[in-house]
């Protein structure tokens, strides 16, 4: 567990995810929410997902040899990634949230939240 | 200025166009793998002094970055050979990138303050510069081994990130 809560803490616990299906699925139910995937590869955030909501999880995957975070710049989340790890993040607020690495700050993204 | 043509003679030393059929003059992967790793620990030791002599928060969390980022490359790149039987061998580029390093470690040694800051931050951007033209040009290339290349591939990514993040602190500190 490397997420770092920070903030108004609107993340939950990894370990309430515990349980989730590996991938996303739009057909899932209300009580599973679906996972979204981002990717952190060769100095670059990967594809973001438009279609997160709240209750969702997002998994940030650093594909590269180095370590990497994930940081709001509004102080929303701050998710430590070591060399090729990964890391859940549960999402309990809505809104548009610029991010990018605090080590390389050359990698930034934009994760829009619906309700 | 003086430095500037030391580290681009360095570096010269692997983009010199081959005469045609030359190919015993080629860099070989151990060649390659020592240059690499020689140029990832000169710049972990430029960190080490930055660390030492910076009060700046921006430098010193820059230099951090570096002494974390060429350290878990270096590990990569010493876990790969070990596991492909390849003994790093020693080429003139190394030796003339030590050498300059050398070289510019004595002249930052002789600054203090925002003075060290500024000339630290502006060689970052010279040296990585340098070093992901030579990646580019003769060391991608060059690699015959298909992990090695996809390292280097890494590095180059790696690299060019940082020499984006050094240019942008050197300006900020101007």
């Amino acid at each position: 567990m490397r997420m770092k809560l920070s903030g108004a803490a609107w993340l939950a616990a990894a370990a309430s995810v515990s349980l989730l299906p590996a991938s996303g699925d739009a057909a899932a139910t209300a009580s599973q929410p679906r996972v979204h995937t981002i990717v952190m590869a060769n100095m670059r955030f990967g594809p973001v997902p438009g279609n997160v909501r709240v209750g969702d999880v997002v998994v940030w995957v650093n594909r590269d040899v180095v370590p990497h975070t994930a940081t709001a710049r509004n102080g929303a989340f701050d998710v430590n990634l070591a060399a090729r790890q990964s890391s859940r993040m549960a999402v309990t607020r809505s809104g548009t949230f610029v991010f990018y690495c605090r080590f390389h700050p050359g990698m930034t993204g934009t994760l829009p939240i619906a309700r | 200025m003086a430095r500037t043509f030391a580290l681009l003679a360095a570096v010269a030393l692997m983009t010199l166009p081959l005469p045609a059929g030359a190919h015993e003059t080629e860099i070989n992967d151990a060649q390659i793998a020592h240059v690499a790793y020689t140029a990832g620990a000169l710049d972990v030791e430029a960190a080490r002094q930055a660390l030492a002599r910076s009060r700046n928060a921006e430098v010193r969390a820059f230099a951090e970055t570096m002494l974390r980022d060429h350290q878990a490359v270096n590990e990569q790149a010493l876990a790969l050979l070990r596991r492909l039987g390849v003994t790093p061998e020693a080429h003139a580029t190394s030796a003339a990138l030590t050498a300059e390093a050398e070289q510019e470690s004595r002249r930052l040694a002789s600054l203090d303050g925002p003075a060290f800051d500024r000339a630290y931050a502006e060689r970052e951007a010279a040296y990585h510069a340098a070093v992901n033209q030579a990646l580019r040009t003769t060391l991608i290339p060059s690699a015959h081994n298909p992990e090695l290349k996809s390292l280097l591939e890494q590095g180059l990514a790696l690299f060019t990130a940082h020499q984006e993040h050094a240019e942008m602190l050197a300006r900020g500190l101007r």
